[in-house]
């Protein structure tokens, strides 16, 4: 059934399908979304990785790995290369991503329009008319009251001009990233029970004025370790005098950088 | 030149009340109607079946050739963001109280497809002088405003994407007698400047001489009587205009 | 010659629904014609229904008999059954009414409700000047005016673009002989372009000094309706 919606989901690129949600081991907010995703999805040669904020090794990213490997019987990595399936919470990987790849996306809250119309059967509407004002209104807000579009994180795409969607909480450093990638991009929201998609070499556009282009924010400093100043930072406080250094935060990207 | 709407043999019915008993309606371009009649006179029914909202139990609403209630969903929307417009009588109905000024008007830009951010800042700019308010305050939301100047920041916000058609529900009404006065004023003025079309709701008989063309009377859901406006009050015919005319003088 | 205004047999009753419904018969069988370059003065005793005739030839009252035939875009149009839009238009081009009373639009300028009849600033102000009304004045709202001083302002707008059919009702009324004057000048200049005038003079030196012919309208019996 969970097959069903991503088939679905893959046929009509940004619209959000319902879908029955198991039992997870695991509460809702820890990624059962993307838990239910990948577990449909994985057959007996596939290569799981699983990050978090861009890390392999926080306990969630290392738990979630742990546990298909156990269940499913699968091999598991952190390069991003030689993964198949990526489960992912806040990134997309700085190496790009290759035909034959899938990412899964653990979303929150997969409704783009839902600080803006509280209503679902509303939303619902607004998306089968394709009348996305309220979103366009919201950045021309954002753009009057605090001089730039707000929205770092989660900034609202069109999928193939069709569907506005919720990038997950990714932040909009990686929105381009989606915009005509040769890898599946499934999303899943376990507690809101819905499952969206981009196919491969899909148009995704961020949301924007074309006076005011959508312009990601890129860090000012290079990373610490590696030097790159092309991938997207974390800012860490480094000294008890309140030092802060800018380090990669996709941290397989940062080790193929220190090599 | 032909009608911009028509409708005729309307009848719709709430349970046993007859909220719309026959009534045939028709505006041209440029033409203001005021629909005069007492609250529960099917006044407020009929500018909702006008406009597409409510469907008539029989009867048609035929804009620019194309059947009101026939029209698909997006496309009656698509209708209501560009060629018509409609005023509430209670401007926060019609505005969004947690948007700013200037993002209230230009949101009906927005949904016609401007994606220019500076232009959308110009023409509200434009819109709210015209609609005599500070463009200074654009960035203000509206409940920083008085209640006459939401109306007109209300109606600044229908006119901006220029429509044919505007439907009014009692735009002046719950108002301060003086704040009215100025708010008819600049209707009229936009009206006139516009060439706009206006369905226009009012118990005020005063603003129906000052704004319309042509008047209809409605009472019990059945237009009684309608015509040229100034005959109309002057010369009344049925026995309830008679009487609305009457109290307006005794008053 | 064809005629401007061809009235044929025209009746006026008023029903008076909140009077337990008397009918009081004002107009009954009105017939006269008007042609380019001539004034009639309508003549009778006071109530006789001189101004209801007026008005029902402005199409302001509804006749409900016969028939008001005005050259209009050179074909003659029924003004007794014609539709709202239709005496709109007749009242736009061809069918001009001025008033002993000042109906105008409140809080506009007097200057501009004269320049509104589609005048320039200069032409208004000169109109206005021309029935001494003082400059200081054509910047105000009418509203706060004396009488005359409203029906000057109200004769500005009527002869700023004189209609083809001009109807004047009590146009001096409140006039002093000086500006009875002026308005029997501007009267001689509409006629000399080639207007047709139906007035009601109260002051029968300007009567005599207008109009070409009289035609009485004479008073008819309340009667009670069934």
């Amino acid at each position: 059934m969970i097959r069903r919606a991503i088939l679905k989901a893959l046929a009509i690129p940004g619209h959000q399908i319902p879908f029955g949600a198991r039992e997870m081991p695991l509460p809702y907010g820890w990624g059962t979304g993307g838990i239910a995703v990948t577990a449909a999805i994985l057959g007996p040669r596939d290569v799981l990785k699983v990050i978090d904020q861009g890390a392999d090794d926080t306990t969630n990213a290392v738990s979630i790995r742990r546990f298909f490997a156990r269940v499913a019987g699968i091999a598991t990595t952190t390069r991003t290369a030689e993964a198949s399936v990526i489960q992912t919470r806040h990134r997309i990987p700085e190496r790009p991503l290759q035909e034959g790849q899938v990412m899964v996306f653990q979303v929150p809250m997969p409704e783009p329009l839902f600080r803006l119309e509280p209503r679902l059967a509303e939303t619902r509407r607004l998306h089968a008319l394709g009348d996305y004002a309220l979103a366009q209104l919201r950045l021309y807000e954002d753009i009057a009251q605090q001089g730039e579009a707000g929205s770092a994180y989660n900034h609202p795409v069109m999928v193939a001009g069709r569907y506005l969607m919720s990038p997950s909480p990714i932040p909009g450093f990686d929105n381009p990233k989606l915009h005509m990638s040769p890898a599946i991009m499934l999303f899943g929201a376990g507690r809101e029970k819905k499952i969206y998609a981009v196919p491969p070499w899909t148009e995704v556009r961020s949301l924007d004025f074309d006076d005011h282009p959508f312009a990601p924010v890129h860090a000012a400093q290079g990373c610490a370790f590696c030097g790159s100043t092309a991938s997207y930072k974390d800012e860490i406080v480094a000294d008890d005098a309140g030092g802060r250094v800018f380090v990669c935060s996709d941290t397989d990207a940062c080790r193929e950088g220190q090599e | 030149m032909s009608a911009l709407l028509e409708a005729d043999a309307l009848h719709l019915r709430f349970g046993a009340v007859r909220a719309l008993d026959d009534v045939a309606v028709s505006i041209w371009p440029g033409e203001v109607v005021a629909i005069v009649g007492e609250s529960g006179s099917g006044k407020s029914t009929l500018l909702r079946v006008l406009s597409g909202q409510v469907a008539p139990d029989a009867g048609g609403v035929r804009y620019a050739g194309a059947e009101v209630h026939a029209l698909g969903e997006a496309q009656r929307r698509r209708l209501m963001c560009t060629d018509w417009g409609y005023v509430h009588q209670n401007a926060r109905d019609g505005l969004r109280m947690g948007v700013s000024a200037g993002g209230n008007i230009g949101e009906r830009l927005m949904a016609a497809g401007t994606r220019h951010y500076g232009a959308i800042r110009d023409a509200a700019a434009e819109w709210m002088v015209k609609v005599e308010l500070d463009p200074a305050r654009m960035d203000d939301r509206p409940g920083m405003f008085s209640g006459g100047m939401q109306q007109r920041l209300q109606i600044a916000r229908c006119l901006v994407t220029q429509p044919k058609l505007v439907f009014m529900d009692e735009p002046t009404g719950g108002l301060d007698v003086s704040v009215q006065a100025r708010l008819l004023d600049l209707l009229r003025r936009l009206v006139g400047e516009l060439g706009l079309a206006a369905f226009f709701l009012t118990h005020d008989i005063a603003a129906a001489r000052l704004l319309a063309h042509r008047i209809l009377v409605m009472r019990h859901g059945r237009v009684v009587e309608e015509g040229l406006a100034d005959r109309v009050l002057d010369d009344p015919r049925h026995p309830y205009t008679q009487l609305l005319v009457s109290s307006v003088l005794a008053a | 010659m064809s005629a401007l205004l061809a009235v044929e047999g025209l009746g006026k009753d008023f029903t008076l629904h909140l009077q337990g419904g008397v009918t009081l018969a004002v107009l009954r069988g009105v017939s006269f014609t008007l042609h380019a370059g001539e004034c009639v003065a309508l003549t009778g005793p006071s109530g006789a229904g001189k101004s209801t005739l007026m008005r029902c030839l402005q199409g302001n009252y509804g006749a409900d008999a016969g028939r008001i035939l005005v050259r209009h875009r050179g074909a003659m149009v029924d003004l007794a059954a014609a539709d709202a839009r239709a005496v709109r238009e007749v009242r736009a081009e061809t069918l001009g009414y001025v008033s002993q009373f000042l109906r105008a639009i409140p809080r506009v300028p007097a200057i501009e409700l004269v320049m509104a009849e589609g005048v320039g600033r200069e032409e208004a102000r000169g109109l206005l000047l021309r029935l001494n009304l003082p400059e200081r004045l054509h910047g105000l709202p009418p509203a706060t005016f004396s009488g005359g001083e409203q029906q000057r302002v109200n004769l500005a707008r009527g002869f700023a673009r004189p209609r083809p059919l001009m109807l004047l009702d009590e146009p001096t009324a409140s006039l002093d002989a000086a500006n009875r004057a002026v308005v029997v000048q501007l009267i001689h200049e509409a006629k000399a372009r080639g207007c047709g005038i139906i007035g009601i003079f109260h002051d029968a030196g300007v009567r005599d000094a207008v109009a070409d012919r009289l035609f009485p309208v004479l008073p008819l019996e309340a009667t009670e309706a069934a």
